[in-house]
């Protein structure tokens, strides 16, 4: 059996061991990146709670019968001679029936992974066997909707060579679609496109340092090539009349296979869409998040109001255990000479309608209504139908004014101050996700085909009695009111994680358990970035305090102004380069006498940094130290200007201006630490005092920051810019949103005050 | 023409809305018929010449002192320490009496040919004075003098190398004081004694001391037995700090205390219309009384504060009197009380006050909640001799808009202490036992005391003990008009109206409850019999 980890292929496996007492299995498993395929089978089909049952049956046995029933080899339906090795191959072809039910079954593949897994999948299988020379029983799993996108009666035949399928050739389709992939990997490398790329990078990343944009470059090129051939995909297969690209390589793969079969019996069993089980191992188990449930879910939120189809437009839905059965049993039944095809659907003898399908659906929300995170109950709305293509439209709408007012939020010099860019952020990829709901469940709605089950149907009447008992698959069985609010349902909130009961959540947020794994006795260091992390001011405004405190009320306005002028085009500089930036902003210290800067920084620390200060960051670094770890400023400040922050730290990186004479050259003594330099010297300070990187904490606000919060285990966003957000929000990274004070005094200009002029002591006044 | 004394108003049908101190602002209350309120008595003429008065003052001291004269030798160290920038409330009109003070001291130092003189601001644990609150207290002539040449200087309760442990009282009290002061071969301290507990022993051995010798009094034992602070014969508070003092001065320190009182003609036109009784306003009153009200509800909190940070109050000396410490201390006292004092016959159900938008911790600063609990529960409440206004079990009414707001340079340990202390718990004696020595020995607070302008990190907590004793004694706690997170993370209710106040309060004590309303500031002390 090929696609055993997958749901219908785990559901399989359960039955086959528990209802056909003999039977042996062989699993074709592909090895995942980081499990080897007999890992992957204990992982995800031997745990899965399909098992329940078995276990509970078999006891302390499970693990033995599974050993002996149960064979796995290693092996990739992409590679030739499926990437077995010489006993992989024996053991393969040994087999008396070969169920094949490894598919790509997103809709939303590259055109090239779809064919060569859909397509050609099947074709590598008959090779295999025919180079042994052996004559199993191939069943191949396929799907009604190879019918694409007609209307009426869709039977249980080969489309190929009749008017519904267009006269392709599969190999000129397989030729084509690698050839896309090589014509759209060149034309990602050229020059526009590869500094489009870069720009990307830029916008997202902001300031990171080379390594890190040149990565990100790479995987926004490679990322590029992928939609595009995901888009390839698409127009195929709407070209030649399915919905996607699934459907097409899948229909093609069924023309392949009848063509290549040879001495091989083939049979083909199409199911429609597959949800959760009506009655076995039992009622409602599911595996994964599949395709109506998410927009179930939308709707029961309220998040979605409107549904991709007609009121009598029929969903036809067919639970997993009916679709099990009926493999088994046309491995049962044994091949005829020709190719056959069973279909397994509810359509043409027990239609649902959409109508129907959602007023149960909604009656039952109203009974059992979603949660929020407050304990509020949610209201679904009344479903409204559209075609899909209206509803895709229109999000598509909000999704592209989403993005565009993201890129105008990128730019700005805004934060995550009141979390509106985390909550736009996290808005969006609702939305997104919708989206994509709605775009590839929309297809189906669409369809309006009805799907013929006679030859299945057959089957099923010559079953003996107590074979149709142990393995039911006439859809007509099927109460779908019961189905919906008894087995579907309730499963479905349980799988999504949706809240049922209006009790607020107890114990610890998720918030709270990154901060307490955060400030755990066991994490090393603690590393903080300064500007808009812990104070809400820059390098620019620390000098015009500096540079101005010792100038006359009107100079100081007019420098003051000055420097706030040039604000724009140095903040472009600092876009580009930030190392480039300070180098360049550093020279106007030039001939700054040390000791006047330094009394002047003690100063600035009372009438600049504390005001503009975030109290709970400061906080935070004395609760590290509190916690017995390290903690270290990593700064692009200069290091005279940071000073008085010293007592919060046991180390401080910052910027250095070389001296001379006790006044500064305004050339830098090192590379100012920013970028992926900030992350190597954290790495290096940590490395040289026998603290360890991986229990570091890093706290930053800027995507620029990003090599230093990816080199600890601990990153923190601090008051995230909107790219940092998203990133950080991605990757499941701690966000703290720190204010400043309420009420802290409002300078208008960032200007030091005057110290009073020094006079000379006039002796003991009388 | 003499001052008029302060009087206890029967509310009838006929009393006008009562003007309520709100922070940065007024209310006008109309309260229940039945309710008192209590005036302060008006200012008691001040002395017309000052200078004068100081000079007689330092050359007849009072007690076993001679004069200030005679103590000073060629080649002596003097030390003149003063009160800092908690004193007076609000600061007063240039020029500032401790400049005046100061300026004839040193005259009289320099006839004795005295050159080593230092002058420091004594603010125990409260944040550094700036410049320009320096310059204002002891004047431009003064602090051009000293400040240049490091003789003038704030004192640092945290500086390892400036402090001297003196030893224990027979009660065990650490007494610590500044390090030049004990080294000193006269302490000169000029003292502004606006309230009754200002003063005496007080003086040196609080204000020039520090966290370890403190913690002895500034705790919620003490200010649950000190009833109330402000009442020497009743205070532990005052009893502890004297028997740190008489340890300092039997030790052999030498101590010229200078000690003054001022007038509470607290406010200067154009805002002389909070002094008076609201029957006797003119239409000029009124008419700026409305208009204040107006633009102060319009324009922004942080404008509205400025117009008030910049009162300078025409306060009128009323006393002064130098030389020994106790001797001095008992007539400042008699002087304070006759300013201050007025008698009300019995206690109330429930205490209402409107709190201003200044206390001792928050001059030309923010008065943030912490502060707000403190000047009502603290400093309002223990304005009493004989017995709080308000009997055990009663309820206090605070007006005040409390807002979540702190001075991130003066105040930073209150932001944390708000942020972390309060809502872990506001029960005193739970929150000094947990919290206080991490706070009060946090290296970050310690810098920023000694090298920013900040509170000391232990201050939130006194400020939260001085509350103790009223909230030991009455049942319940209503801000009115107040930031509702705020005052509800201390502890306290909050109501949007002096109605839905006293409508709450009578869950706590029963219906039909007796009201007072102090009418504070200007300074007045219930005198409860």
């Amino acid at each position: 059996m090929t696609g055993s980890t997958g749901f219908l292929g785990t559901a399989l496996v359960e039955r086959l061991l528990r209802s056909v007492p003999n039977c042996e299995l062989v699993l074709l498993v592909r090895p995942g990146r980081r499990n080897s395929a007999e890992r992957r089978v204990q992982r995800e089909i031997f745990r899965n709670d399909a098992f329940d049952k078995l276990r509970s049956e078999w006891g302390d046995d499970f693990d033995e019968i599974c050993q002996q029933r149960v064979s796995v080899i290693a092996g990739d339906v992409t590679n030739e001679d499926l990437g077995l090795d010489h006993a992989g191959q024996q053991l393969f072809t040994s087999c008396e029936v070969v169920i094949h039910s490894a598919a790509a079954v997103s809709f939303d593949s590259p055109l090239d992974s779809s064919i060569e897994i859909n397509l050609l999948g099947p074709n590598r299988i008959l090779n295999l066997l025919q180079k042994a020379s052996v004559t199993p029983h191939m069943i191949s799993v396929s799907t009604c909707y190879v019918a694409g996108n007609r209307r009426g009666a869709a039977n249980e035949e080969f489309l190929a060579g009749t008017p519904f399928q267009v006269d392709v050739d599969w190999r000129t389709e397989v030729e084509a679609a690698r050839r896309t992939r090589a014509d759209l990997d060149a034309r990602s490398r050229i020059p526009e496109r590869l500094t489009a790329f870069r720009q990307g990078a830029r916008e997202e990343l902001g300031a990171a340092g080379v390594p890190m944009l040149a990565a990100k470059t790479e995987q926004l090129r490679k990322a590029w090539v992928n939609d595009e051939m995901v888009e390839a995909g698409r127009s195929r297969a709407i070209s030649l009349g399915w919905p996607d690209v699934y459907t097409y390589s899948k229909a093609l793969g069924e023309t392949a296979l009848v063509e290549l079969h040879g001495d091989i019996p083939v049979s083909v069993v199409r199911p429609s869409i597959i949800e959760s089980a009506w009655t076995e191992p039992s009622p409602g188990w599911i595996r994964g998040f599949r395709m109506a449930e998410p927009l179930i879910v939308s709707f029961a939120k309220g998040e979605l109001s409107t549904f991709p189809g007609y009121p009598e437009g029929i969903i036809d839905v067919i639970p997993v255990d009916m679709v099990a059965a009926a493999i088994i049993a046309v491995a049962a039944k044994g091949p005829e000479d020709t190719p056959e095809v069973f279909q397994v659907a509810s359509g043409s003898t027990n239609p649902l309608q959409y109508k129907k399908f959602l007023d149960t659906t909604m009656e039952w929300f109203r009974e059992h209504p979603v949660y929020d995170a407050n304990g509020h109950p949610t209201a679904g709305t009344e479903w409204k139908y559209a075609g899909s293509s209206g509803l895709e439209e229109q999000l598509q709408r909000v999704v592209k004014a989403f993005d565009i007012a993201a890129k105008v939020i990128n730019r700005l010099p805004i934060r995550g101050e009141n979390s509106f860019t985390s909550k736009f952020a996290e808005r969006r990829r609702n939305l997104e996700q919708i989206k994509g709901y709605v775009e590839i469940y929309g297809a189906y709605g669409k369809c309006e085909a009805l799907y013929g089950i006679e030859r299945t149907l057959a089957l099923w009447n010559s079953l003996p009695i107590e074979d149709q008992r142990d393995f039911g698959f006439d859809p007509s069985a099927i109460d779908w009111h019961h189905y919906i609010t008894e087995v579907h349902l309730p499963t479905v909130v349980v799988q999504a994680r949706v809240k049922t009961t209006p009790e607020k959540r107890t114990g610890p947020t998720r918030s709270e358990r990154l901060r307490n794994a955060v400030l755990d006795a066991d994490r090393h260091f603690a590393a903080f970035d300064l500007e808009n992390t812990l104070i809400a001011s820059n390098v620019v405004e620390s000098y015009a305090w500096l540079a101005t405190r010792h100038l006359g009320t009107r100079k100081r306005i007019e420098f003051t102004l000055r420097t706030l002028s040039e604000i724009p085009g140095l903040w472009r500089r600092d876009k580009r380069d930030r190392t480039d930036f300070l180098r360049y902003f550093y020279q106007r210290y030039k001939g700054a006498p040390v000791d006047q800067l330094e009394a002047d920084a003690a100063e600035m620390l009372s009438e600049l940094i504390l005001i503009k200060s975030f109290p709970a960051g400061l906080r935070r670094v004395r609760d590290h130290r509190a916690a017995g770890h390290q903690t270290v400023l990593i700064t692009g400040a200069l290091d005279v200007a940071v000073e008085p922050l010293r007592p919060l730290f046991d180390h401080i990186i910052a910027a250095t201006i070389d001296r001379k004479a006790g006044k500064l050259t305004g050339e830098m003594l090192n590379v100012p630490p920013t970028g992926e330099v900030r992350a190597q010297l954290m790495v290096d300070w940590a490395n040289q005092n026998d603290l360890d990187p991986a229990q570091g904490v890093a706290y930053a606000d800027s995507a620029s920051d990003l090599p230093m919060l990816e080199a600890v285990g601990y990153p923190v966003a601090v008051n995230p810019e909107t790219r940092l957000v998203t990133i950080a929000d991605k990757r499941g990274w701690l966000t703290e949103n720190w204010p400043k004070t309420a009420g802290a005094p409002k300078p208008v200009l960032p200007m030091g005050s005057r110290p009073s002029p020094k006079r000379t002591p006039q002796g003991v006044p009388g | 023409m003499t001052a008029r004394r302060g009087l206890v108003l029967d509310v009838d049908r006929t009393t006008p809305p009562i003007v309520f101190h709100h922070g940065e602002g007024f209310r006008f209350e109309k309260l229940p018929t039945g309710s008192r309120v209590v005036y302060p008595n008006e200012p008691i003429e001040p002395i017309e010449d000052v200078d004068s008065a100081i000079r007689h003052a330092l050359a007849n001291p009072l007690g076993d002192s001679p004069p200030l004269e005679a103590l000073l030798t060629p080649g002596m160290k003097l030390t003149i320490a003063f009160d800092d920038i908690s004193l007076p409330l609000p600061q007063m009109q240039a020029p500032d009496i401790r400049g005046r003070i100061i300026e004839q001291v040193l005259d009289v130092a320099a006839a004795c040919g005295v050159d080593d003189v230092h002058l420091i601001a004594a603010l125990a644990l409260h944040r550094r004075m700036t410049e320009a609150e320096l310059r204002h207290a002891v004047g431009d002539r003064v602090y051009d003098a000293f400040a240049p040449t490091g003789q003038l200087y704030n004192f640092d309760a945290e500086d390892p190398e400036g402090l001297t442990h003196m030893g224990e009282t027979d009660h065990g009290e650490e007494v610590v004081i500044s390090k030049r002061a004990v080294e000193s071969d006269l302490i000169v301290y000029v003292n502004i004694n606006l309230v009754s507990m200002d003063g005496g022993h007080k003086s040196v051995a609080t204000g020039l001391s520090g966290y370890a010798a403190l913690r002895h009094h500034h705790n919620v034992q003490t200010m649950r037995r000190s009833k109330s602070f402000m009442d020497q014969e009743k205070s532990e508070l005052h009893t502890k700090n004297w028997r740190q003092g008489r340890l300092i001065r039997d030790a052999g320190v030498k101590i010229f205390q200078i000690e003054t009182t001022l007038n509470n003609d607290t406010f200067p036109s154009p805002w002389d219309f909070l002094q008076k009784r609201e029957w006797e306003m003119t239409g000029k009153d009124r008419v700026m009384l409305l208009g204040t009200k107006k633009v102060l509800d319009k324009i922004p909190r942080r404008s509205a504060r400025s117009i008030f940070q910049g009162i300078r109050s025409p306060f009128g000396l009323t006393s002064i009197q130098a030389g020994e410490v106790e001797a001095v201390h008992e007539v400042t006292t008699a002087n304070v009380y006759k300013q201050h004092l007025v008698r009300v016959e019995g206690q109330t159900d429930i205490l209402s006050m409107g709190l201003p938008y200044l206390g001792p911790y928050n001059v030309n600063s923010i008065m943030n909640p912490i502060l707000v609990a403190c000047l009502g529960l603290g400093y309002f409440f223990n304005l009493y001799k004989g017995k709080p206004l308000v009997r055990e079990g009663g309820v206090v009414i605070m007006s005040h808009p409390t807002p979540w707001e702190f001075h991130p340079v003066h105040h930073p340990s209150y932001i944390d202490f708000f942020e972390e202390v309060l809502a872990d718990s506001t029960d005193p004696e739970k929150i000094e036992q947990k919290y206080e020595k991490r706070y009060a020995e946090d290296e970050w607070y310690r810098h920023l005391y000694r090298t920013s302008y900040a509170y000391h990190g232990v201050h939130p907590f006194y400020m939260w003990y001085w509350c103790s004793h009223a909230l030991e004694h009455v049942g319940q706690v209503i801000v009115v008009g107040g930031d509702q997170r705020a005052v509800k993370r201390m502890g306290f209710r909050s109501a949007t109206t002096m109605r839905d106040a006293l409508e709450m309060a009578t869950d706590v004590v029963g219906r039909d409850p007796t009201l007072t309303h102090i009418h504070n500031p200007p300074v007045l002390m219930a005198d409860v019999v």
